[in-house]
């Protein structure tokens, strides 16, 4: 059987001679959480960035389902983390952008107009759907983000450091927003995160990057949880401890960031 | 400003018809209330922002009428012009004979030139501008010249589009083309330059093809740039109308202005000025406003 997303060898090079990336492989399965973690600078956006398709590994190559993906495209929608809302359009017509380019041809109007208001209202966003980017908080600004994202209905959605620009408490109940959803549409994630605890609450499993430059995939840990994760009721469970302390002692004691050395 | 009290008004008008003929000592009660609360509060404010202009404007006259009080002052004061043309301040629509029109038809006539010449530079203005905003090479083929070009004053186009039309109303018209599409042209480059990558990365992921992104996201993000190059281009357009209609003549009111000057008319002149002066402040402000209105306020999101 073929695996359902496979990043396959590889090689990323900005200036000739000098790879950020080198020889990352990673194999994803239908319906899996996984976090990619690591320092600030060691590639793992650029890695995110070249599964979407905006940016083009130097060697090696993404498959989906099989098939090459070497541009970007709805099937691999991102939830960027500065939101990259539209400031021009409401709430409601961000989503409704993505959702015409998708499902214009295969769904009508009255159809597009309730699909856009169903994922605001699992973002929780409907009741403020007429406003505009400026007029909403940052946390609400990222779920209409999570929103226009999740109703393109990709097969792999990419998630960008989603909650760094959040205070902890806008962040936590956004965590909880997207493991609700992802649970409850099966949804194959790819998420970048420099945070601990936010990797071991939400993924199946978590890949953690070496420092750059030749930045790969230092280790791979699975994270046998079980969900529904309560963030509560998981900070006495010893499986939570042991994984948060296995990511810690990767990031602080093996790969210390070089600056922070 | 008044909004609190507006929140805790009481709503008399829905007591009053149970009352009946006490409706009108109600509705009376409120009208005074209204005007207690509503207009009296906010006159400070009015006050502050109308008194300081008409104070300036009357320190100016002041300033201007002592100047020109000396029997053998070379200008005339305010009073002066006030009684040598008082027929064309007061009514701008008059029609003597076919020179011999009020300043509104004067400046009507310039302005239909300014606004065909400003359209037609608003449209290859934004063409142009988008093309060297989205390709460099473009941009390193056409921007040397624009930047050459566009130091050219008004009027010096002027002979050479008399020479190409053969005519002075198209040569007019081309002078205010030519004045009002630099700014169009640059400003609209750099807002299509500015677009953000976040925008552009939406726009690959979502797939959006030329038409759709040219639409959807390259002219709402450039407005607002594209806005402030039409606003400059509407001001040049203006200087450059007056300037050329002294040479090419007409019923324009640059040509009125020349032709007072030729038969000594300085009050009239004076009175032209100011006309020149608030219509060009009045085009700023409309597209100005237009601007505001088309971005909706959310240039900045």
């Amino acid at each position: 059987m073929t695996p359902y997303l496979q990043i396959d060898h590889i090689d990323k090079a900005f200036t000739p001679g000098t790879l950020v990336l080198k020889g990352v492989s990673l194999t994803i399965n239908k319906g899996e959480f996984v976090s990619i973690i690591g320092h600030s600078g060691c590639g793992k956006s650029t890695l995110l960035n070249i599964v979407a398709g905006l940016t083009k590994p130097t060697n090696g190559g993404v498959f989906l389902e099989g098939r090459q993906v070497d541009e970007p495209g709805p099937d691999r929608a991102v939830v960027f983390q500065n939101h990259s809302l539209l400031p021009w359009l409401t709430v409601y017509g961000n989503v409704k952008l993505a959702v015409d380019k998708v499902f214009g041809p295969t769904k009508s109007r009255a159809e597009r107009h309730d699909w856009t208001m169903h994922h605001l209202q699992l973002v929780h966003m409907a009741h403020e759907h007429h406003k505009r980017p400026a007029e909403i908080s940052g946390g609400m600004k990222q779920r209409v983000g999570i929103a226009r994202a999740l109703a393109m209905e990709p097969k792999v959605l990419l998630l960008d450091e989603p909650f760094g620009a959040l205070d902890a408490l806008t962040r936590a109940q956004l965590q909880d927003t997207v493991q609700e959803i992802a649970a409850r549409l099966g949804n194959t994630v790819i998420m970048i995160t420099h945070d601990v605890d936010e990797a071991v609450l939400l993924s199946d499993r978590i890949v953690m990057m070496t420092n750059g430059p030749n930045a790969m995939i230092g280790e791979v840990l699975d994270v046998s949880l079980p969900r529904p994760r309560d963030r509560l009721g998981m900070t006495d469970s010893s499986a939570y401890l042991s994984a948060r302390t296995r990511v810690l002692r990767f990031l602080y004691e093996r790969h210390r960031h070089p600056v922070a050395a | 400003m008044s909004q609190p009290a507006f929140a805790a008004r009481p709503a008399p008008e829905q007591i009053a018809p149970a009352e009946g003929s006490a409706a009108v000592v109600q509705l009376g009660v409120a009208r005074r209330s209204f005007l207690r609360r509503h207009i009296l509060p906010a006159l400070p404010g009015i006050a502050a922002r109308t008194v300081p202009p008409l104070l300036g404007l009357a320190l100016a006259l002041a300033v201007w009428e002592l100047l020109c009080m000396g029997p053998d002052a070379s200008m005339p004061g305010p009073s002066t012009v006030w009684a040598e043309a008082k027929e064309l301040i007061l009514d701008p629509w008059f029609v003597y004979g076919p020179q011999d029109i009020g300043l509104g038809w004067r400046l009507l006539t310039s302005l239909q030139r300014v606004a065909f010449g400003f359209s037609i530079a608003t449209v290859f203005g934004i063409a142009l501008g988008t093309i060297v905003g989205s390709s460099t090479w473009a941009m390193r083929a056409l921007d040397p010249l624009f930047q050459v070009l566009r130091t050219v004053p008004p009027l010096a186009w002027l002979p050479i589009a008399l020479a190409a039309f053969q005519d002075s109303h198209p040569a007019a018209m081309f002078v205010i083309f030519i004045t009002a599409i630099w700014p169009i042209i640059i400003n609209t480059a750099v807002g299509i330059r500015n677009i953000p990558q976040d925008y552009r990365n939406v726009a690959l992921v979502l797939r959006l093809n030329h038409v759709e992104y040219f639409w959807k996201i390259m002219v709402p993000a450039a407005a607002p740039y594209i806005f402030t190059g039409l606003r400059i281009g509407v001001g040049l357009a203006w200087l450059g109308i007056v300037a050329a209609e002294m040479l090419t003549g007409g019923v324009g009111i640059g040509f009125f202005i020349w032709d007072a000057w030729n038969s000594s008319r300085l009050s009239d002149i004076i009175v032209a000025l100011v006309y020149i002066g608030v219509v060009g402040f009045a085009l700023d402000r409309i597209v100005a406003m237009l601007g505001h209105f088309a971005t909706r306020g959310t240039a900045k999101g």
